[in-house]
């Protein structure tokens, strides 16, 4: 789901990027408010674990891979704010380090990865799960939803950035200048490979981190761990 | 409690050779000589930033490493234990900065 540079066009890129500055705006007032120093670590290391779980490609039927993205659990844990700068921080690097995802499609990537997926995923968990006891089959359950919710929202909203270039950007003579292939290709292609393979890996990679942690994921971070590390 | 989920993340890296497993390239992140393989042609947009920046470790490899199944999955490793120290700092610097903010600015507003 990681657009390289050259599929989209720099409006649709600039576009992009001028969206996310606000939420990342947003993003960093929240953490202010809410983040206590003491979750740095923990809130990092859903940094790493996204950035870590974007390395399992799994094949998917067409020829092509597809990969889970992290982002729901970390959301779950941490709240959407925060996933959005631990999500932005792990493409940064894997574009900057790794040319995976590009510089000028890092609003874009962010767009889809790091704000759609968190907002989607945070919300279908809080709708399913409610009160749900940590560890619970409901809490797990909802999780898996939102997961597949989540990452399944990211790939129809990377499609119709992909779908979108052939129809607005061509050469004089007709040929695309980006992303060659419209809606009709883009969507169903991404979205067999996110709704069959990667959507049920996002899935069960976040019940299963869920059962691991099994914790009461909240967005008051800061009572929340006080509260468990008076436990442990 | 975060020692528990070292473990498990330094798990995730000595199995990130799994992701290896799956051949091919994800839909629409092909590059150019791909994708002109498919097409007989490189968009011209497409053209014109393909030289742009091709990262330290392109595709999580280390080149020197080879590249044998063994060569790969050592280099794959080591991408995944270099990018994990470079996202856990980046997000430890941006997050530290973040909340550090808080202690100077907000200390009239807590209750």
């Amino acid at each position: 789901m990681h657009i390289p540079d050259g599929y989209l066009s720099p409006s649709t890129c600039l576009t992009l990027g001028v969206v996310m500055l606000p939420i990342w705006y947003r993003a960093s007032a929240k953490l202010k408010k809410d983040l206590d120093v003491k979750q740095v670590p923990l809130l990092s290391m859903g940094a790493v674990f996204c950035f870590l779980i974007m390395m399992f490609n799994v094949p998917i039927p067409n020829g092509t891979t597809a990969h889970a993205i992290g982002a729901t659990l970390v959301a779950i844990i941490f709240g959407p704010w925060a996933a959005v700068i631990a999500m932005s921080v792990a493409l940064v690097i894997q574009a900057v380090v790794f040319a995976d995802g590009g510089i000028l499609a890092f609003g874009a990537n962010a767009f889809n990865m790091a704000f759609i997926a968190p907002f989607v995923g945070y919300y279908v968990y809080k709708f399913i799960s409610k009160n749900a006891i940590p560890g619970s089959t409901r809490q797990l359950a909802a999780g898996a939803i939102a997961g597949y919710a989540a990452i399944n929202c990211a790939a129809l909203a990377a499609s119709i950035e992909f779908g979108i270039q052939p129809l607005f950007f061509t050469a004089a003579d007709g040929t695309p200048l980006y992303c060659p292939y419209g809606l009709d290709i883009a969507i169903p292609a991404m979205m067999v490979a996110h709704l069959t393979i990667a959507g049920f890996i996002e899935g069960i990679v976040t019940a299963a981190a869920l059962k691991f942690m099994a914790v009461q994921p909240t967005l008051m971070l800061q009572s929340q761990i006080n509260k468990n590390e008076e436990v442990l | 409690m975060l020692k528990r989920y070292w473990l498990a993340l330094a798990a995730l890296v000595i199995l990130s050779p799994l992701g290896l497993l799956a051949d091919g390239t994800a839909w629409g992140e092909w590059g150019g000589d791909d994708l002109a393989e498919t097409l007989g042609y490189i968009p011209q947009g497409m053209q014109n930033v393909q030289d742009l920046w091709a990262g330290i470790f392109p595709d999580y490899s280390i080149r020197f490493l080879g590249e044998s199944s063994l060569g790969q999955s050592i280099s794959y490793i080591i991408a995944a234990i270099i990018g994990s120290a470079m996202v856990y700092g980046l997000s430890l610097l941006l997050t530290k900065m973040i909340a550090a903010k808080k202690n100077s600015t907000l200390s009239c507003s807590n209750k």
